[in-house]
Parts: C-alpha cells; sequence; structure tokens
C-alpha cells in the first residue's frame, strides 16, 4: 500500500476547559449556554493527530469533515494548519441540535459523497455531550470494520492494526480498510501549531467547500433532533476554599499540618 | 408485555456489580412498566453467573451460551445481542456503561433503528407514553439533561455506582437459553493480542494525589511520587493520580487519569497539583471528602471546589511539604 486516504471527522464545540462560571443552562430553551471560544473537540485533534502521524510516514491525503448548522472556518482551519489537505463543512439548518444516529446518518452520506477511502477517524465522544455513538454508528452504516478506543494507529499490507485501550490493559486488533477507528487521547494531543502558521492559515485565499443537507442527499424527513425533555443545572459543588498563607515554606508547614489532622 | 432486560456482565464465574446495579435500576422501571426484569448473559460457559443471579429475583435469566462467545470479541456479541433481542422483543435494554456497553450500544441501536443515551444516572418511565426518560449529564457535567427518544427497545448505558445493588433473597427467576447463529466468518477485527497491564486501580484509593498541566513536564510526577510516599507513612492505599492533559502529553499513563473518561473516584482526599480544573475533570473526582489544590493561578476552577488551598508554585511548596510530612510522621 503505497498512500493512504483518511476522513477526519471533527465536530466545533464551546471550550470544554472553561471556567465553570462561563457556563449557564437555559431551562426554557433546553440550552447550554457556554461563552467561552469555539474549539475542535479534544478527542477529535487527537483523532487529527493520528491521521496527520500516519500520512507523514507514508505519504496521504487528509480530508476533515465538520457537520453542524453554522460552523466556523475559522476554527476548523486549525485542522489544515496541523496538517489536513482538504476541509469540508457540512452546514445546514436543519442539521442543528441533531441525535447521534442522524449525524451519523448525514456524515455518512457527506462520505459517500467524497468516494474512496481508506480510513475513517472520530473522536471517541465530543466534548459537549459526551454520547460516544457517532463514530461505531458511522461504522455501522457504511459496513465497515469498526474498532474503538485507539491508543494507537499503524498500517501493515493494507489492514489496519490498532491499540485498543480494554480495562485489563490493551489489544491489539486488526481490520482490513476501508474501516472506522474511534480515537482516545492516549493516541496523544494535537501538535503545536504557531501563531503565524495558524494566522496565514485563517487568512489564507482558499476557499472552503460548504455542502448543505440537499449536496449530500438527505431528506429532510430523515433527520431527527436530540429529543430533550428538560434540562437543569446540576447541584452546586462549589466549598468554602481555606487558603493558606505565608511563605512557601510557611504554606508547606500548614498543609503538613493539616494532613495530620486528616489523619 | 413490557419486559425489561438487562445485559449482564460476568466476573470470576458471578454476576459482576455493574450487573446487580442494572438489575436494580431495571426493576425500579419493570414495576413502573408494569412488566418484569430480566437478564441476558452471553459467552461461552453462562451456567453459573446465570444460576446465582437467580438469587437476586430477576423475572428470566437468559443465557446465549456459545464456544465463539469465549472472551469478547464485539462483532460476535453484537450479532448474538441482536438476535438475542429479536427473539426476546424487550421494551427496554440496559447494559451497563462500560467496555462492553460503550461498544456494542450505538451499534446495537443502529442495527435495530432504535436511539440510545449513554451515561444515564437516572432512568423512569413516561407514563404518559411508557417511553423510557434517560438522564444524562452534559457539558461535561455543566448540565444535567433528560432525553426522551422512539424505537424499540428503548436503550440506555448506565453509569456504575449510581444505583445501589440488587439484594438476594427473592424468588428465583426461571432460566431460559436463547439459539443464536453466529460464525466466524462475522469477524471483522481480529485480535492480534492481549496485554495485560500493571494499573493502578484508583477507586481503591484513600488519599490521590494528582498532577495536571500545571506540572510543565513529565519530571513533575517524580516529586508527586515524592508527596506519595510521604503521605503513605501517615496512610493507607496513596496513589498518584492526573488530568487528562498530562496523558495527552505522555507524562503518565492513562490508568491514572480521573474524570468523565478516566476514572471516577470519591478518596478521603484529594490533592490537585496544578491541576485547574476543568469540569470533565471535576466530576471525576468532586465528591472526594476533602480536597486539597495546589495551584499557581487564585481564580482557577480547582481552588473553588477546595477545601484547602495553597496559591504557589508546586516546585516551591511539594519538597518543603515532604519534608514537613517526613518530621511528623
Amino acid at each position: 500500500m503505497t498512500e493512504i486516504r483518511i476522513i477526519v471527522c471533527a465536530k466545533q464545540i464551546p471550550d470544554p476547559e472553561a471556567p465553570l462560571s462561563d457556563v449557564s443552562v437555559d431551562a426554557e430553551k433546553l440550552e447550554v449556554i457556554v461563552d467561552a471560544p469555539q474549539v475542535i473537540s479534544p478527542f477529535d485533534e487527537n483523532a487529527l493527530e493520528a491521521a496527520v502521524r500516519l500520512t507523514e510516514n507514508m505519504g496521504g491525503k487528509i480530508t476533515v469533515l465538520s457537520l453542524g448548522k453554522k460552523v466556523s472556518d475559522t476554527v476548523l482551519r486549525k485542522s489544515l494548519a496541523a496538517g489536513a489537505d482538504e476541509l469540508i463543512l457540512l452546514e445546514d439548518d436543519q442539521f442543528e441540535k441533531l441525535d447521534s444516529h442522524s449525524t451519523a446518518a448525514a456524515l455518512a452520506k457527506a462520505i459517500q459523497k467524497i468516494g474512496e477511502y481508506d480510513l475513517l477517524l472520530t473522536g471517541r465522544q465530543a466534548g459537549d455531550w459526551d454520547s460516544g455513538q457517532v463514530g461505531l454508528l458511522l461504522g455501522e452504516m457504511l459496513g465497515l470494520p469498526c474498532i474503538s478506543l485507539a491508543r494507537d494507529i499503524t498500517i501493515e499490507d493494507g489492514s489496519v492494526v490498532v491499540k485498543k485501550g480494554i480495562p485489563e490493559g490493551y489489544e491489539r486488533v486488526k481490520a482490513k480498510m476501508p474501516a472506522l477507528v474511534t480515537v482516545s487521547n492516549e493516541v496523544g494531543e494535537l501538535r503545536y501549531i504557531s501563531r503565524t502558521k495558524m494566522l496565514k492559515m485563517i487568512q489564507g485565499a482558499r476557499s472552503i467547500p460548504s455542502w448543505g443537507a440537499g449536496e449530500i442527499g438527505v431528506a429532510s424527513d430523515g433527520l431527527q433532533k436530540m429529543g430533550i425533555a428538560s434540562l437543569s443545572s446540576p447541584p452546586d459543588m462549589g466549598r468554602d476554599c481555606q487558603f493558606l498563607e505565608g511563605k512557601a515554606e510557611e504554606k508547606a508547614e500548614k498543609l503538613a499540618a493539616v494532613f495530620m489532622g486528616l489523619k | 408485555m413490557n419486559e425489561v432486560l438487562i445485559l449482564g456482565e460476568i466476573k470470576d464465574g458471578s454476576p459482576d456489580l455493574r450487573t446487580l446495579e442494572l438489575l436494580s435500576a431495571g426493576k425500579k422501571l419493570s414495576s413502573a412498566a408494569g412488566g418484569g426484569c430480566s437478564i441476558l448473559f452471553m459467552g461461552d460457559a453462562v451456567s453459573g453467573a446465570a444460576d446465582k443471579a437467580g438469587a437476586y429475583g430477576p423475572h428470566k435469566v437468559y443465557r446465549v451460551e456459545d464456544p465463539l462467545l469465549k472472551g469478547f470479541q464485539a462483532d460476535l456479541w453484537l450479532s448474538a445481542l441482536e438476535q438475542a433481542c429479536s427473539q426476546i422483543h424487550p421494551s427496554v435494554l440496559l447494559m451497563s456503561h462500560g467496555f462492553v456497553g460503550m461498544e456494542l450500544g450505538p451499534r446495537l441501536a443502529c442495527r435495530l433503528n432504535s436511539r440510545l443515551s449513554t451515561d444515564c444516572i437516572d432512568l423512569s418511565i413516561d407514563p404518559a407514553d411508557g417511553l423510557l426518560l434517560r438522564t444524562k449529564p452534559v457539558s461535561g457535567g455543566n448540565a444535567i439533561s433528560v432525553f426522551k427518544c422512539l424505537g424499540e427497545p428503548q436503550l440506555a448505558t448506565v453509569r456504575g455506582k449510581v444505583f445501589p445493588p440488587a439484594e438476594t433473597g427473592q424468588t428465583p427467576g426461571e432460566v431460559a437459553d436463547i439459539q443464536v447463529k453466529i460464525d466466524p466468518s462475522m469477524i471483522r477485527v481480529e485480535s492480534i493480542e492481549k496485554v495485560k497491564e500493571e494499573t493502578v486501580s484508583l477507586d481503591k484509593a484513600n488519599v490521590v494525589v494528582a498532577g495536571g498541566a500545571g506540572l510543565g513536564e513529565a519530571d513533575g510526577f517524580e516529586l508527586l511520587e515524592e508527596l506519595a510516599a510521604a503521605l503513605r507513612k501517615s496512610f493507607n492505599n496513596v496513589m498518584v493520580g492526573c488530568s487528562r492533559v498530562a496523558v495527552d502529553k505522555g507524562w503518565i499513563s492513562s490508568d491514572h487519569q480521573v474524570g468523565l473518561t478516566g476514572t471516577m473516584i470519591s478518596p478521603d482526599i484529594y490533592v490537585a497539583v496544578g491541576i485547574s480544573g476543568a469540569i470533565q475533570h471535576l466530576v471525576g473526582m468532586v465528591h472526594s471528602k476533602k480536597i486539597i489544590a495546589i495551584n499557581t493561578d487564585p481564580a482557577c476552577n480547582m481552588f473553588k471546589v477546595a477545601d484547602y488551598g495553597i496559591v504557589e508554585d508546586y516546585e516551591d511548596i511539594v519538597p518543603a511539604l515532604v519534608e514537613k510530612l517526613e518530621e511528623l510522621s
């Protein structure tokens, strides 16, 4: 096998590392409001990193797909700066708040439109709804071998070999390509992208294709929204923190005393 | 009939703890829906576990036994489970939100054209339409959502340690065998080897000393190991934990990871060193009895959930703390 064609599905979400105070719940509109910058979901970044490493080693092409009502190409252009060759946005008003099944169905249509590929990568779960379903649903819908929780991915003679996490350690598994692999964070974080490179990519003249439901052949009556019956804030987890003061040495001494008190 | 089915898992020849929790969750639902709650066991030898499960009072215990179901090959298990569902016709199927459920759940939902909710912390039946109300933390735990979806069976994976385990001493359920047709040609993903790793069991720790991005480098964990060693002179089961970022950076292995996709723990003492407190981390440790945070950023999330805080570079605190602890213990 010479060059590999990889499709990475990446979701744009509000930064899941945002401080608690930036998150609120609108129980009426059934919306979680996060006042934080949009980012690529962390496990999807891990998937992208895995893809970039594979193409660095053996050559090939990476296509990144991102689906939403409106996807920011500024956020997703980071994938191009990291080493992806092509970015396709799947944007449509009908793509708002889809359930996992419909999200996977729309992605599957777009993937069929793209045509040939060897490897389909997704993050193990998205950092907003933490459902962990779209990857495996996609694999099933496209009739692919499915491998979840990858820690490491290599290619051997037209097959993908994955070190996947299992409760007692890891399992090395192998499947014929094309295959679906969901990626876990043990793969490693997405490589550092310099500010200059990032800016160049964001301001670049390159136009990013955007496909709507009609263009990928998704019938609107085939799409279902997430069935949210109600939404509420979690119980308050806050405690009154007692700060230990003084010079470093004194703080350490006070903390040692706290430990002795908890014995 | 409104049968609630749970997928049982076996450990050392008995139903595991998660299975007993699922059974109590399932019984609550079946009594609301006016039906029974049954258990399904799959594997190469499940009779022992099936017999033992009878003591917990399920309506029925279904057995799917086949030599090919030895271990866990997902393609074969998925086909067997799909076939079992088409014979039993449960109105609800619950699985544990563990390795098996996370792997089979979405694929089964696709094959049965139903909709799954994962990692649920509460379940009930909507009396209006008989559908399952699935409560699940979302946005890393910043919000709690209740989902309702169409499809049969109604599908959910359930978080561990949320429901109490079912109790013994009830009328034993009837045991029934289910025949499925599986063969090796269904295997799409071939196992090359399984490698056991020496892993920490953070859920058994009394004290966890955890490090995050603020450590700045892998060597930071050596200091935390020294702190853990010093604490072992006064406490039992002191272990080292970490945030997801520390794993992503390759500083420490993922069995040390605390949080939503790591281990969820509530030790007596949790010491967070250089962990700012992303919500997906906090949900994994916020129920610790005492929380101590060391961080250079006084505004970070971790101090909001901590009982004791020190604003200082950990490199200036930990060595001095180790010294003091050695003196005092």
